[in-house]
């Protein structure tokens, strides 16, 4: 399951939603990404994310196959903010439940790595004083780079 | 008429997020489109960028790409999400 949209996400409530769904599963990982309150730029006002659909969506649905093909996964969530957010908001959760925790943790690290850097997604972080686009830091890119080369568990 | 979209930073430094024009006829694949509206903004090299990728109708192309029968043409800086 996947939803782009401006609609606030409440990590708590999803999953347990997730939990309902997946009531068969032998483990869940969820992840719940947060807009920082401190950057380096400064103190963040706001945080702006920008997606340019269908194009954002199709990407993280082929994510979402992958990892599907990847690891034996019984489900997955992925729900992303767009548009304006301020800090300590939800920007991103991903939820993945499978036979046993191992292919869950991997499946949902996988999933974050592309949203991190692949999904078609522009931030923008406000500190007040200045706004400035953020692009994917190194470690973003070498954490992504670690699933190129990988067996299916 | 061609819609021309300019994601992230590309709206600032352009000005605009989007706009609708009708192209030159000499112009007729990505990579010109580029040098173009390169030198109409006078971005300074800003859209000949590599890391500036290129959409058209929504699929990511190179510059050799034609435009033939492109209606939405996107200027896409490096993405990132989370």
């Amino acid at each position: 399951m996947l939803r782009v949209s401006s609609e606030r996400i409440d990590a708590a409530e999803e999953l347990r939603a997730f939990e309902t769904l997946a009531a068969q599963a032998g483990g869940i990982v969820t992840f719940s990404g947060q807009v920082r309150k401190e950057a380096a730029g400064g103190i963040v006002k706001s945080l702006f994310l920008q997606a340019y659909s269908p194009m954002t969506e199709q990407g993280i649905e082929a994510a979402m196959t992958e990892a599907n093909t990847r690891w034996s996964l019984d489900h997955t969530k992925v729900l992303h903010r767009t548009g304006a957010m301020l800090p300590g908001d939800t920007i991103v959760f991903v939820a993945t439940a499978a036979k046993h925790r191992r292919a869950a943790f991997e499946a949902a690290d996988f999933l974050m790595d592309y949203l991190k850097t692949e999904a078609v997604f522009w931030k923008k972080e406000d500190t007040g004083t200045s706004s400035h686009w953020i692009a994917p830091r190194e470690d973003d890119y070498s954490d992504a780079a670690r699933w190129t080369k990988k067996e299916k568990i | 008429m061609t819609k021309l979209l300019y994601f992230g930073r590309l709206s600032d430094i352009t000005g605009i997020s989007e706009e609708t024009l009708e192209l030159p006829s000499e112009i007729d694949s990505a990579g010109q489109l580029r040098i173009w509206l390169d030198r109409r903004f006078e971005t300074n090299g800003a859209l000949l960028e590599p890391t500036i990728r290129i959409a058209i109708n929504s699929e990511i192309t190179f510059d050799t790409a034609s435009l033939a029968g492109a209606q939405e043409i996107a200027f896409m800086p490096p993405v990132g999400g989370g």
